[in-house]
């Protein structure tokens, strides 16, 4: 058996990193098992000219598809919205497109505000030095002055608006609609021993460069310098209890395939909506026959995705085509519930620069745009280069019959049960996609495209991936209370998306991070009387 | 059938030697599908495609497109990873045959006196005290 240690992190990315860099100026002994191992910056796709075909292999967003050693399967037959991650130092924060907007107040009251669903027991006034203390640590470019927010300074100025952007503004000017130059974690200077971003334009699946905050060069070194030890190809089986009851520590698998038992005073799940409660669920004993801290029933419940409506056309002039960062501009005019419309709750609008040549290719051949045979060549040389798109990332509300539960046959390569995800869009979601896609059609007509087309949802959309273990002050009806210690499991603790009560309309990073960073606040204020 | 050669752009098909010798290396998690929309055409056409005549070829495919699934796509889909990063297509779409690192690329900064219009407006965001 090994050592005991004080805390005991499951999950190295987003959320993982932050509570470990904060919890690291307390000296305890700290350790994080990653199931993943460090990816090196010349390990990623923009090195070399495969950079774009390494999309459906090992760099694909899907893990199914992906199928690395590190990765697990998902059983995602019965959801229209499939999930993307990466496993590895840094987690998912490794394929994300680095766009960062925080929640808004309003989110954290939609009960009071709108009479769905629940608010959150914390809110916007709470988080926000958290939030502050996030951008710096990721380091944030953006523009101060957006009317859709509470005032906030972003470290660095914002991406460039290039073609695409240039185009875009001057359309929603048109429309008299909000736009803004999104905060962003590309460094637009270099920062923090960070290079800056030079537009190497393929920025989801690693940025090689630097320029992309991926928690494994913001976070982990300093708190590998601080004293955490990371682990890496450690793959957690479960969590264990003791005869109270308390969290004993976990069994894992390492890098040999050999199990292990870790005891730990503390354990903090850091391992994202999906993988959190597969991993509560994992972990039976007497006490919890049904997965551990699960008494509310509510472990892998109120699975919430954000639907995502893509809206595309083209113009008739060549733009930015792949080149640099591929999201720049947010909008929020409809951002905010307006009962005038058929749903309640919105969506942000987050647009598109393009795409390379291999991708609009495949997209177009998909969409039956672009021929076979002799016309290939003049209708593709019209295509490349000249598309704009937007998305409408939609507000999805929790409903208990949306759900990660464990698979009766899938399991990983080390015999593990693999997640399996049930999921439908609900009608106010699927109404306020809609809307989105009838106001992009807008914007897109007024920005001169034409040839317009929808994907809705986005079939690889399920990037953000929440509510699966939800926060509240009431044991029967959330997991975590709130500061994201288990009701029922007084030093088991939860950082990542799962605890979120709903899901806003915006990526959810900037948040997850600012709730990991107030938990550790939480945690250390409390080390005197931490399980009472 | 899927790409042709062409002499007004220059480019070579995507039956172009070096580029299907590519397609073959790179089948990958591809290969079973790949089968199967291989033995879907030979079922359509009655025979292996490689050995049909040019105007049945042209039926079968018809016929193999309109079908759809997951084979046909895979297949597309391979040959359109392998054509659209040969040096000599990249050249005459005008784009430059490198990987993005470590050159990089160029985005104009943008007039951010568009928005101004923006800049203009009051506060939007819901309050909630």
């Amino acid at each position: 058996m090994l050592d005991k240690v004080d805390v005991l992190i499951v999950g190295s990315g987003a959320s993982g990193a932050a509570v470990a860099w904060s919890l690291a100026d307390t000296r305890m002994r700290i350790v994080c098992l990653e199931q993943g191992d460090w990816v090196k910056p010349t390990d990623y796709p923009s090195n070399g000219r495969d950079w774009e075909a390494r999309l459906f292999s090992d760099f694909a967003i899907n893990p199914n598809r992906r199928a690395r050693p590190t990765d697990y399967p998902i059983n995602d037959a019965n959801s229209p919205i499939k999930v993307v991650n990466f496993n590895g130092v840094g987690g998912s924060t490794i394929m994300y497109t680095a766009h960062f907007p925080r929640m808004h107040p309003s989110d954290f009251k939609v009960r009071t505000l709108d009479g769905v669903a629940d608010d959150w027991p914390v809110d916007y006034a709470t988080l926000e030095p958290y939030f502050a203390e996030n951008d710096r640590m990721m380091g944030v470019s953006g523009l101060a002055g957006d009317p859709a927010y509470p005032p906030h300074q972003p470290p660095m100025p914002p991406l460039p608006l290039g073609k695409s952007g240039a185009r875009f503004g001057k359309a929603m000017n048109q429309l008299g609609w909000h736009w803004w130059p999104s905060d962003s974690t590309i460094a637009t200077s270099d920062y923090e021993g960070r290079a800056r971003c030079i537009n190497l334009g393929h920025c989801t699946p690693g940025c090689a460069q630097g320029a992309k905050a991926s928690t494994d060069i913001t976070y982990w070194p300093h708190a590998i310098r601080a004293g955490v030890e990371l682990r890496t190809m450690c793959r957690v089986r479960e969590v264990t209890v003791d005869a109270q009851g308390m969290a004993s520590g976990v069994i894992y698998y390492d890098a040999e395939g050999k199990e292990q038992f870790q005891p730990a005073e503390v354990v903090i799940l850091a391992c994202n909506g999906v993988g959190t409660p597969r991993l509560m669920l994992n972990s039976v004993s007497a006490k919890f026959p049904n997965g551990i801290a699960n008494s509310s029933g509510l472990v892998g419940k109120n699975l919430m995705f954000h639907p995502y409506a893509l809206t595309y056309g083209y113009v008739d002039e060549p733009l930015d085509g792949n080149h640099g960062p591929p999201l720049c501009l947010w909008s929020q005019e409809f951002y905010e519930t307006d009962r005038k419309r058929d749903f309640v709750r919105g969506h942000t609008f987050q647009f598109g620069r393009g795409v390379g040549a291999i991708m609009e290719a495949i997209i177009s051949s998909n969409a039956g745009r672009l021929p076979w045979g002799d016309d290939h060549h003049s209708v593709y040389r019209k295509l490349l280069n000249h598309r704009i798109s937007l998305s409408a990332i939609c507000e999805d509300l929790p409903e208990e019959h949306n759900r990660v539960t464990l698979d009766p046959d899938l399991k990983d390569s080390s015999g593990i049960p693999a997640p399996r995800l049930d999921y439908t869009i609900s009608a106010n979601s699927l109404k306020m996609m809609d809307h989105g896609i009838a106001r992009a059609k807008e914007v897109l007509t007024a920005a001169g495209a034409s040839n317009i087309a929808v994907e809705s949802p986005i079939l690889n959309g399920g990037w953000h991936l929440l509510g699966t273990a939800r926060m509240g002050t009431d044991p029967e009806r959330s997991v975590v209370n709130e500061w994201g210690r288990c009701h029922d499991v007084k030093n088991l603790f939860i950082v990542d998306g799962s605890i979120w009560v709903t899901s806003g309309g915006v990526n959810p990073t900037s948040t997850i991070q600012a709730l990991a960073l107030y938990i550790a606040d939480s945690i250390k204020q409390r080390l005197a009387n931490l399980f009472d | 059938m899927i790409i042709p050669a062409s002499a007004v752009y220059d480019v070579p098909g995507a039956d172009d030697e070096k580029i299907f010798d590519d397609i073959l290396r790179n089948l990958e998690r591809d290969r079973d599908d790949i089968r199967r929309a291989l033995s879907h055409l030979a079922a359509i056409g009655g025979g292996a495609f490689a050995d049909l005549e040019a105007d049945h070829r042209a039926d079968v495919t018809k016929a193999f497109r309109e079908v759809g699934g997951a084979p046909l796509a895979a297949l597309v889909r391979v040959v359109l990873l392998c054509y659209y990063r040969d040096d000599r297509v990249m050249q005459s779409l005008g784009q430059e045959a490198r990987p993005p690192f470590p050159k990089g690329h160029v985005v104009e900064q943008g007039d951010w006196s568009l928005l101004d219009p923006v800049r203009a407006r009051k506060p939007m965001y819901r309050r909630v005290d």
